[in-house]
């Protein structure tokens, strides 16, 4: 039962991970994003991860790309023009690809932890919100006030980065 | 046996190739809109070996570095789109290859 939801799972993940990079349309590229995060939301329940599951669908595939398809209806963004990639760049992506082929199982195999094997119910992490925030309040109190002052900065930023000049 | 039975090292497994996937989006891709994307998709890999490794050894904490690791992407998306935006203003173009303002 794992075995088949992460099978299906993650080939799904992959397949819209591979379209958001070779797809030319950005309509395209975001939604197909849309529906990675989402198939990673679902691989973090399997992962009895479940408050964060949540917050991935709220936070990215919501929030975010509400964002992104603001942008690129706000940029007017044509389809990207058909153009000879340099084989420099094939050749080393091809190169880390087949190194990452060939060393994955390799460097998993070097775990012995990772023969550790997933049946459902048994994780020793509660993913609910309220062992999470317990944790989040009380090692990472301060932290978390750090995360509050860098989303009021960033907040600043784009008010500052998109406002046009009055005297322009 | 590799099909039946879910372990770390899958997960780590797809982490990998999500990552090499972003990576490679970032390198191939021109415009500045496909690159941020690919950048998601970078972090969200770091995610899932984060959430993976936690959940099989038993690290609570795993979640919540996880938990500031989406924070600070919604910050870092919000940031770079408008720089995206103000770029766009200027250049009326977001490929990255024509970008060259500060090229010797």
């Amino acid at each position: 039962m794992e075995a088949v939801f992460f099978w299906v799972l993650a080939t799904s993940l992959v397949i819209c991970a591979t379209a958001v990079v070779l797809f030319r349309n950005p309509v395209t590229n975001a939604v197909c994003l849309v529906a990675g995060l989402a198939f990673q939301a679902a691989l973090f329940i399997t992962l009895e991860a479940n408050f964060l599951a949540a917050v991935q669908v709220i936070v990215y595939a919501g929030a975010v790309m509400v964002l992104f398809l603001f942008v690129i209806m706000l940029l007017d963004v044509r389809e990207e023009a058909r153009r000879t990639i340099p084989w420099v760049k094939v050749g080393g992506v091809g190169v880390v690809v087949l190194a990452a082929g060939l060393g994955i199982p390799r460097v998993i195999e070097a775990f012995p932890t990772a023969k550790k094997s997933l049946h459902w119910g048994e994780g020793a992490v509660s993913g609910s919100a309220r062992d999470l925030g317990t944790l989040l309040f009380q090692g990472y109190g301060p932290l978390f006030l750090a995360t509050g002052v860098l989303l009021l900065v960033a907040t600043i930023g784009v008010v500052v980065l998109c406002r046009r000049d009055p005297e322009a | 046996m590799i099909f039946s039975e879910i372990t770390l090292g899958h997960y780590l497994a797809l982490s990998s190739l999500l990552f090499v996937i972003g990576l490679a989006g970032v390198i191939l891709r021109r415009s500045l809109l496909i690159i941020m994307m690919s950048l998601e998709l970078l972090l969200n890999a770091a995610n899932l070996a984060l959430v993976a490794v936690g959940r099989f050894q038993g690290i609570p904490d795993a979640q919540v570095a996880v938990f500031f690791v989406i924070t600070v992407a919604a910050a870092e998306v919000a940031l770079g789109l408008a720089i995206l935006v103000a770029i766009f203003r200027i250049k009326k173009t977001t490929a990255a290859d024509q970008l060259a303002g500060l090229r010797f």
